[in-house]
């Protein structure tokens, strides 16, 4: 594999550092299995399980009890009558459970990087913005803008979801185990979407790369959305993240509709493979 | 911002201005400016519900000679209603600016609004046989308490909190807007229309009226003329989602019914509950858990998704 350094897209002075970690702060390499986890992540226990009940809390009040549990090692947290509100359990960077027993409103699980969130409500709009990794299962519905520039782990919703699901996505998984609303997958760069049911107008609307997976009826494509074939590797691994979260339809996967992006861009598609996630 | 509600009970009467109270004070965070309800009662025979202002809230910080015109205003509108035959059954003036009449009138009632606002300061709210439309500054339990709305039974109502963007902070520029001059017939709105002054000077040339410079009353102004054309109320939704430009989600009650229509990007949020006995939509869910604590199923209406219930 060629070096970064003498790959064209370097001569042409695009991108001169090699890739070095998660934030400029903390580097890591897939040698340095430590190197996964931020600094100044807290060492929490799974086995130590602590509830909020939320009825009476305002959004700040319980991400500060969020992070005070966490201080004290506590590695799962259960979260009692949510009452869907908004803002909850954000810019958590440790590996951690989370048990929601009940709905979130707007802004819910954004910028996480690492947990384990199972949500038996439902969820607003903007739910597990910018996630970097971890995996976020929500039983009921979700709002729109689903996922919005999700860049790692698995965001999954058992039922349907709103509109723009998934725009800006930059890495990951979304799954939806029902419909998806018009432009999903807008703006996608990365990552893959995959819905087992209906997906809305303007499905994949000037997307740069990705994959998405539709079950059911597309009502229409967007600018630069094209099918492309069902492989075998396709096959094996929506089945395998179907049934992961029991989501595996009685007939299998052979009916998905694979969707990519059909537009050529200049300075991208020249691009080694393995230099293309340098560039987005 | 703004954040728009409505609840339609399929069971009878309730305490729908106390439940809508709640509803938007949940919403507050989403408009500060003023809020504003309209609710639908138990309508008397041959009876309406008529409010007016006569001044703005912020016109009684103004000096002492505003106290004198409100009462002009008063007085004029009084023989005004006199002279043309109004029947008041009882009256109340939940504030020093704005009233409640209670009337029995069989003439025209659109001759008698625009009448009425030919007087200084007078703006008519709204008129109806079930329909009651408050709207004052301050957030919801500001106006349900001035209002005494905490106890209002009814069937169905709408509601909205204000984040001023495009026009002024008062009374006149609040949600919801009632469709002049037709009874019974409220909107509210989440959003902006962006061909607002190209239909509002087409409307304005086929004789129609404008109180404000507030986009959202061109949806009542718009509903209004479609009704009087004969259209249902559901073809008038759909109309509006092709005819109108821009990014919107509203609602619109009529004396019997609530209706929804979202645009056709979805732009603007609206989270539905729907049961046997009642249904509720709100900007945010938190809203429909005000008055629903328990675990409840919710979905989002999808763009250009339009749709009507009944009381």
């Amino acid at each position: 594999m060629a070096g970064v350094s003498d790959s064209v897209s370097a001569q042409m002075g695009m991108h001169t550092e090699p890739l070095t970690g998660r934030d400029i702060k903390t580097k890591f390499t897939l040698q340095n299995e430590g190197g996964f986890a931020y600094h100044f992540a807290r060492d929490v226990d799974f086995n130590r399980r602590a509830e909020i009940d939320c009825a009476e809390l305002e959004p700040s009040e319980i991400n500060r009890k969020i992070r005070e549990l966490m201080d004290s090692g506590h590695g799962s947290i259960v979260l009692r009558n949510p009452g869907a509100k908004h803002s909850l359990i954000v810019g958590i960077l440790n590996r951690m459970n989370f048990i929601v027993e009940g709905s979130l409103g707007y802004f819910g699980c954004g910028l996480l990087d690492g947990p384990t969130v199972r949500i038996s409500g439902r969820v607003g709009w903007s739910f597990g913005e910018n996630m970097m990794a971890g995996v976020c299962l929500v039983e009921k519905n979700a709002g729109s803008t689903f996922g919005a520039a999700l860049r790692g782990g698995d965001l999954v919703c058992k039922g349907s979801v709103g509109s723009r699901t998934g725009i800006d996505q930059k890495g990951g998984t979304i799954i939806v185990g029902g419909d998806t609303g018009a432009f999903s997958g807008f703006m996608m760069q990365r990552g893959r979407i995959v819905v087992c049911g209906n997906a809305g107008k303007n499905l994949g609307d000037s997307m740069y790369d990705g994959t998405i997976y539709i079950g059911g009826e597309i009502q229409d494509l967007g600018v630069d959305a094209v099918p492309a074939a069902l492989t075998d590797l396709d096959r094996a691994w929506l089945t395998r993240k179907l049934t992961m979260y029991e989501l595996l339809p009685g007939k299998g996967v052979d009916h998905f509709t694979k969707i990519v992006a059909g537009k050529q861009l200049w300075s991208y598609d020249n691009l080694e493979p393995s230099e293309k996630k340098l560039v987005l | 911002m703004c954040g728009i509600a409505g609840l339609i009970y399929r069971d009878g009467a309730r305490n729908i201005g106390g439940e809508m109270t709640a509803m938007l004070q949940a919403l507050k965070h989403r408009g500060p400016d003023s809020t504003g309800f309209a609710v639908y009662g138990e309508p008397g025979p041959n009876e309406y519900i008529l409010r007016f202002k006569v001044a703005e809230q912020e016109d009684l910080g103004r000096g002492t000679k505003i106290r004198r015109a409100i009462a002009e205003r008063k007085a004029a509108v009084d023989g005004l209603l006199e002279e043309l035959g109004v029947t008041v059954l009882d009256l109340d003036g939940p504030t020093e600016y704005a009233s409640r009449y209670r009337i029995a009138y069989d003439g025209d009632m659109k001759d008698l609004a625009d009448q009425m606002e030919e007087i200084e300061g007078t703006e008519i709210l709204s008129i109806g046989n079930a329909l009651e439309l408050i709207k004052d500054l301050g957030d919801a339990a500001d106006v349900s308490g001035a209002y005494d709305l905490g106890v209002f039974r009814g069937t169905h109502g709408i509601g909205h909190t204000r984040m001023a963007t495009e026009s002024d902070v008062d009374i006149r520029s609040a949600h919801p807007y009632w469709a002049y001059p037709y009874n019974d017939i409220a909107v509210v709105h989440n959003g902006q229309i962006t061909n607002y002054w190209l239909m509002r000077r087409q409307l304005e040339r086929s004789g129609q009226r404008f109180v404000s410079n507030c986009d959202s009353e061109l949806l009542a102004v718009y509903t209004a003329v479609n009704l009087e054309k004969g259209m249902t109320l559901e073809d008038s939704l759909e109309r509006s989602i092709h005819e109108i430009d821009g990014v919107f989600t509203y609602l619109i009650t009529t004396r019997n019914e609530l209706g929804m229509a979202k645009d056709t990007m979805a732009a603007k949020p609206m989270v539905l509950y729907e049961a046997d006995d009642m249904v509720a939509l709100a900007s945010e869910e938190v809203a429909i858990r005000a008055i629903i604590p328990h675990e409840i199923d919710t979905t989002d209406p999808y763009d250009e998704e339009i749709r009507v219930w009944q009381a």
